[in-house]
């Protein structure tokens, strides 16, 4: 992975120093909390309903065993023992104290990490693909790329006050596991009929009130050019971008009101000015951050591993682990592993200080000491040898993050909710819990398959609710909680937007709703097909027609009053305030 | 006035010319001095302020780069009003007028202009600093040498990093 030089420490050291100072004068009232508000943000920094809440920068989702371990002191030091990853894969500590900030950042610069951008309106931490470099469907490690990226953004001086946030990913594979479809930019690593290397550059896509898939805007860009031309967006975004209503000021927005092809032409006009001049990618620098994602020293193995053929036919829980839970590796004998944080009764995406120590001590024993975080909130090893998947399963198990359940139903996506977020109108994590409840029968999940639930809180969709097969959203209806569903969404390859399939539902009925779409979707799927193929086939009719044919009944259990995930009293006092601003 | 000019705090004595209501950008009077004049005034009164160098020019976010003169290094002093410090529209105009217009001249950041966001400004080309009342101009002296390392170019840097230094190994 990448490590700083003495610029990138010099850097990250003179950041800590100024958010030291500033939370000085903000404690001692010389700096007031409208002004310090921005600069909070732009160190990943929110006030929420119970305290602080830090959002710390893993770019492109790359961590080492040493910075695990950081955050696992930082979780047991300054909060309560736990992190959340969040589905840009950072991580979240929501149980702060101001004062403590500046010394949790001074501690991650000693592991050459930081909070960098990670909230506020300007440019945000680079998301890339999790199995980036190790699976066989890729052009091209999108990594260095992601880490040109975000050296190009970090304090770029004239992109700090944009309209609004602006989110960037990079996909290096066939099969796009970084949404570049829902983000500002999405950049698509390539290659041309000749072989020459170059991006594929979307622009405009995104969720919230108003979900858009990105457009095209070069369907080819030589890869030299990739910081001028990003630094064309932006200055156009920044300039015409709308500022007098928050939830029209995406570049989205601007994208949807002058068109794809006028938005081209200004971007176009604007990059002529600096083509070809100072900021022109090098090899020199592509190469010498590429040396930096070097593969490491695998080991000359036979394709498959007898033992682990065995051990799959001896131990049903393994196999069913391996079946979800491990995928196929560029190199032979060896895999990549999903630890699941999706176990039920937890919060999805949430982890503990003992398990983030255990896991960096996984990457250690078994995965060269790095790990990755997945943007559907789970944790990744990404070289593991075959032989040794065993052992590592065993391990995982006894830690709870061996839940054989990726990409199944229980594989939630959620949002934090009422439970943390003063926007929300909805529990959802409370309702992930109880859909974990009701499904947790493992064969039923296999069969059922493939399938991506997600749950919002509330409108602005942090929990991609658009994008999931069966999205779940949380809506107010004269100060009540309801709960809206729609079908059909997927997050990538081709992406596409869900659609609502009638009135909503309460709480309780929630999971007798999904039981009924899962119903239909037996009844018809064909042979080997997925519930997205059969619904795709099929139509939303016909799961629309069945769900409604009869009165939903509500689960009575979630009916009584003290049926939580999380026990914590909601004071709302404050303003607004949630991982959304 | 005092303002911060070239990293020092300095008497200033420009003043800034607005429009208020009732006013009209083709007939309000430019008085004798050193004024700061706003733009839609200038290109309204362009033949009978041209001969007066004393003038400087005030731009607020919303102009366009295609309204400003195209003699822009006859102004001694334009000056950009942040109207807000969250509206970054002022650092991309000041960028324009660097590298796209040539300017030359004393560029100055008035209005809600915060000592934490002049390390930036300096950055996309500003000299000179006209900041809110309540900041302290003192302190706001250390706010220009934040960050010593600039990965990106822009108005202070032509290039890079990695087009400026030889970099380790990573
Ligand atoms: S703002 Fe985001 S986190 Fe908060 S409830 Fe809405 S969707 Fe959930």
């Amino acid at each position: 992975m990448y490590h700083y030089d003495d610029f990138d420490h010099q850097l990250t050291a003179e950041r800590v120093d100024q958010f030291r100072d500033q939370v000085r004068r903000r404690l001692s009232g010389e700096l007031k909390e409208d002004d310090f508000r921005v600069l909070r943000l732009q160190n990943g920094i929110y006030m929420q309903v119970h305290g602080y809440m830090m959002r710390i920068a893993i770019p492109y989702g790359l961590a080492s065993s040493a910075q695990v371990h950081k955050l696992a002191h930082i979780a047991r030091t300054y909060d309560r023992g736990y992190g959340h990853l969040s589905t840009r894969q950072n991580i979240q500590f929501n149980w702060l104290r101001l004062e403590d900030t500046p010394e949790i950042l001074a501690e991650l610069a000693t592991v050459e990490m930081h909070a960098n951008q990670t909230s506020g309106s300007c440019i945000r931490s680079i998301t890339s693909d999790e199995l980036a470099g190790v699976v066989r469907d890729e052009v091209t490690d999108p990594r260095p790329f992601a880490e040109i990226l975000r050296q190009w953004s970090t304090f770029h001086p004239e992109f700090a006050f944009l309209p609004r946030k602006f989110k960037v990913s990079v996909s290096g594979a066939s099969e796009d596991r970084a949404a570049t479809e829902i983000n500002d930019v999405g950049v698509q690593v390539l290659k041309n009929a000749q072989g020459e290397l170059g991006f594929r550059i979307l622009v405009g896509g995104g969720l919230g009130r108003t979900p858009i898939i990105g457009q095209e805007l070069v369907a080819f860009l030589p890869w030299q050019h990739l910081l001028t031309y990003l630094e064309a967006i932006v200055r156009v975004y920044n300039e015409f971008g709308r500022r007098d209503n928050l939830y029209k000021a995406r570049i989205k927005i601007l994208v949807q009101a002058i068109g794809i092809d006028e938005f081209r032409r200004q971007v176009e006009a604007e990059w002529q000015l600096h083509k070809d001049g100072p900021s022109t990618l090098t090899a020199a620098e592509v190469a010498r951050v590429t040396a930096a994602f070097s593969t490491p020293a695998y080991e000359i193995l036979p394709q498959l591993d007898a033992s682990f053929e065995a051990a799959q036919r001896d131990d049903k829980a393994f196999a069913n682990w391996v079946r979800r839970n491990v995928t196929a590796h560029k190199v032979d004998g060896y895999a990549a592993v999903w630890l699941s944080l999706k176990h039920p009764g937890q919060a999805p995406g949430d982890i503990s200080a003992d398990q983030l120590d255990v896991v960096a001590a996984l990457a250690d024993h078994y995965s060269f000491g790095e790990l990755r975080i997945s943007h559907l909130q789970n944790l990744v090893l990404a070289d593991v040898k075959q032989s040794e998947l065993y052992a590592l399963w065993q391990e995982a198990k006894a830690a709870g993050l061996a839940t054989p359940n990726i990409g199944l139903l229980t594989d939630i996506v959620c949002c934090p909710g009422a439970d943390f977020c003063t926007l929300a109108n909805a529990r959802s994590i409370s309702l992930a819990k109880a859909i974990n409840e009701r499904f947790e029968d493992y064969d039923f999940l296999h069969d059922i398959g493939d399938i991506d639930l997600n749950i919002s809180g509330c409108v602005n969709a942090c929990g991609h609710h658009h994008v999931a097969h069966i999205g779940i959203l949380g809506v107010d209806k004269s100060g009540e909680e309801w709960y809206q569903v729609t079908i059909g969404g997927n997050k990538g390859t081709p992406a596409a937007i869900g659609k609502i399939i009638g009135r909503s539902f309460s709480f309780a009925q929630i999971p007798e709703v999904i039981s009924r779409l899962l119903q239909v979707y037996v009844r018809e799927r064909d042979e080997g097909e997925r519930f997205i193929d059969t619904l795709r086939r099929i139509g939303h009719e016909p799961f629309k027609t069945f769900v409604y044919a009869e009165q939903v009944a509500e689960e009575a259990k979630l009916l009584l009053p003290d049926y939580e995930a999380l026990q914590v009293g909601v004071p709302y006092e404050l303003p607004y305030f949630s991982p959304r601003f | 006035m005092e303002i911060i000019k070239d990293k020092q705090v300095v008497n200033d004595s420009w003043q800034v010319l607005r429009l208020h209501e009732g006013d009209a950008a083709d007939s309000i009077a430019v008085p004798q001095g050193n004024y700061l004049v706003p733009l839609p005034v200038w290109n309204c009164q362009w033949e009978a302020l041209c001969g007066r160098r004393e003038l400087g020019l005030w731009l607020g976010g919303l102009e366009r780069a295609e309204d400003i003169p195209d003699d822009v290094n006859r102004f001694p002093v334009i000056a950009i009003d942040i109207h807000k410090f969250t509206d970054g529209r002022g650092y991309t105009l000041a960028y324009r007028l660097r590298k796209q217009y040539g300017y030359r001249g004393e560029l100055r950041a008035m209005g809600d202009v915060l000592l934490d966001q002049l390390s930036y400004l300096k950055r996309v080309g500003f000299d000179s600093f006209a900041l809110r009342a309540d900041q302290n101009l003192q302190r706001a002296l250390s706010g220009f040498d934040t960050f010593s390392v600039k990965y990106q170019a822009s108005v202070d840097v032509a290039a890079p990093l990695f087009n400026r230094v030889a970099r380790g190994v990573a």
